[in-house]
């Protein structure tokens, strides 16, 4: 057993290192290949040859559309949990707050009947949970961590429940026919369809890369040194003269705009908001994505997302001695859960930094007895 | 005078930890501050930082009252705490520590001045500068939490124990580098349970027990006070 796990230890290493000692050009061909592999993947010529990637039972390109929201979702969490280190249970109230904004002000079923354009939406609807953010984060991000956790995981929940019993919410009903994004082929037929889902998949695909290009040149910058030094250690932040506050504020408000902006992007692909698409479950699935992932690493986070609600999907339709395994999948989920967290902490993909901070909280935990 | 604490008090909760300490630090001195484990070494050492809000008294600090002031508002005026025990950020390494330390100051030359003058005062922290500051000893990490301090080149340096955990060879060599420091025209209030050293090094010194100030006078006048040797000398 720990041979095999030394030997994939060694093996991941050598990758790493190799992986670092590659010229520039090598890393962006390589980078360039695996943008162009997820651009190619939802058409059918190109998934047909790829075995058992593809799902079974259900339309694969809807199955990467919602792959690719968790992906973005867990991009935005990440900025919040892996760099601030701020422990936000309800991330997905944010997502909520996203879909709603939309579904309120275009839908022909909201009370104001608006009824604006999808895309005129999209700036509001970032907007408005970004001032979300802010106005959660103000109060709360004093205190610091247990407190915010409880914080956030009571937003998600009043955000639901909100949804579930105002009438202005629309509850179970909810709200249908909002628009989908703009654009039309060449032939007038619009891009952004009903039976096809791949045009939302690749607009989502687009927002991811220019989110993730926006959070990496964030890290390295005077902000990225804030946070970190914030999760490190916030009293010592404080005393080099870090305004922890005001920094946990903008991660906060950062990973709410993320968040929102998936919601406007969901809202605008299923054309129908209601209370059932923001169960608690969400969040703690996000989480647990980014955690599985490796907190802290862009890359780690793209990875624990994608896989995470690839995953779940992937378990339809598969029968094993007459069990359905999809009925399974948390079940599943929540073991491979245990064992990472038991076997590599850290995650699958970490940031160097964050695995050199959990050594070192280990060594703490011996040394306090 | 350069800090210059009136009555201050402080409660954590109900509890409360200072009553009303009054002490002055001038331009230039090493002072320093003893007393037994939950005196209120440490306590007062965050009220003067701004870790911990105050509630009651009045702190000032180069002619300003300082009392209400954020934490990293108080860096900028030039008062840095290195903090006690652990208090270096484990994941980065050790050139980003000390880059942490200048992280108020926007002179860039000055900080790479500063910089080499850090590493050469502690040679130990040049050799082990790409090394994450999780992974080095305790007395390296102690001199990394006082190296990074020195990178926001503070009119008022506070040290918080800075020979806790230390082998007493250690112990000796961050005394003689805070006396160095000190020479080179740094103020020092010094926060120690190791009272021989530090009433040695110190200029003054004050006494506290119990959240409450309960002497004070030159280092060596309270070195051979036979009150203080009995109760923090270890000499009867």
């Amino acid at each position: 057993m720990s041979g095999i796990t030394e030997r994939i230890r060694t093996f991941r290493q050598a990758a790493g290192d190799r992986w670092r000692a590659a010229p520039r050009w090598v890393r962006w061909a390589v980078l360039a290949a695996v943008i162009v592999f997820f651009y190619a993947l939802p058409n059918k010529e190109f998934y047909q040859y790829l075995g058992p990637i593809p799902t079974t039972e259900s339309n694969f390109g809807q199955v990467l559309f919602t792959v690719s929201i968790y992906v973005l979702l867990a991009v935005g969490l990440n900025v919040v949990v892996g760099f601030a280190g701020l422990l936000d249970l309800g991330y997905f109230g944010f997502f909520a707050v996203g879909a709603y904004t939309v579904a309120v002000l275009t839908s022909p079923s909201s009370d104001i009947k608006t009824l604006w354009p999808w895309l005129a939406v999209v700036p509001i609807a970032i907007a408005l949970t970004t001032v979300s953010g802010v106005a959660l984060g103000t109060p709360t991000l004093r205190l610091r961590g247990d407190y915010l956790a409880i914080v956030t995981l009571g937003f998600a929940e009043m955000i639901r429940i909100a949804a579930t019993s105002s009438s202005f919410l629309k509850g179970q009903r909810g709200f249908n026919q909002i628009p989908h994004p703009p654009g039309h082929y060449a032939d007038g037929r619009p891009i952004f369809g009903v039976l096809d889902p791949r045009p939302y998949y690749w607009l989502v695909l687009t927002l991811i890369l220019l989110v993730v290009f926006g959070v990496r040149n964030l890290t390295h910058s005077r902000v990225g040194r804030a946070w970190v030094s914030i999760r490190e250690d916030e009293d010592a932040a404080q005393l080099m003269g870090v305004p922890t506050f005001k920094f946990k504020l903008w991660a906060f408000a950062i990973g709410a705009a993320i968040g929102g902006l998936a919601g406007a992007l969901y809202a605008g692909k299923q054309n129908f908001v209601n209370s059932q698409n923001f169960e608690l479950l969400n969040s703690i699935i996000i989480l647990a994505a980014v955690i599985l992932g490796g907190s802290g690493n862009i890359v780690g986070a793209i990875v624990g997302g994608g896989l995470v609600a690839y995953l779940i999907e992937r378990f339809r339709g598969i029968e094993v001695f007459g069990v359905e395994l999809y009925e399974f999948r948390f079940l599943a989920f929540g073991v491979i859960l245990i064992i990472m967290m038991i076997f590599r902490p850290q995650g699958l993909i970490p940031s160097r930094r964050r695995a050199a901070e959990l050594k070192d909280r280990r060594k703490e935990v011996i040394v306090g007895g | 005078m350069l800090l210059e604490l009136e009555n201050v008090s402080l409660h954590y909760g109900r509890i409360q930890a200072l009553h009303g300490i009054s002490l002055t630090v001038d331009q230039g001195e090493i002072v320093a501050l003893i007393g037994a484990n939950g005196a209120g070494k440490t306590t007062t050492m965050r009220a003067i930082s701004g870790i911990r809000p105050i509630s009651a008294g009045r702190i000032r600090f180069d002619g300003e009252d300082i009392s209400r002031l954020r934490a990293d508002l108080r860096v900028r005026r030039g008062l840095c705490q290195a903090p006690e025990g652990r208090g270096i950020f484990p994941g980065m390494t050790v050139m980003e520590n000390l880059e942490m330390g200048a992280y108020t100051r926007q002179d860039r030359a000055e900080v790479a001045r500063d910089l080499d003058r850090v590493l050469e005062l502690f040679p130990r922290l040049a050799e082990r500068r790409k090394q994450p500051g999780g992974t080095l000893s305790g007395g390296e990490q102690q001199m990394l939490a006082v190296g990074r301090a020195l990178m926001s080149r503070p009119k008022l340096l506070l040290l918080d124990e800075p020979s806790m955990g230390l082998a007493p060879m250690l112990i000796q060599q961050i005394f003689s580098i805070i006396t160095e420091i000190n020479s080179r025209g740094t103020t020092i209030l010094l926060v120690e349970q190791n009272a021989q050293q530090a009433l040695a090094r110190a200029h003054r010194a004050y006494v506290l027990e119990t959240g409450r100030i309960v002497k004070s006078g030159t280092g060596a006048e309270l070195l051979h006070d036979p009150a203080v040797k009995e109760a923090y000398l270890g000499v009867a």
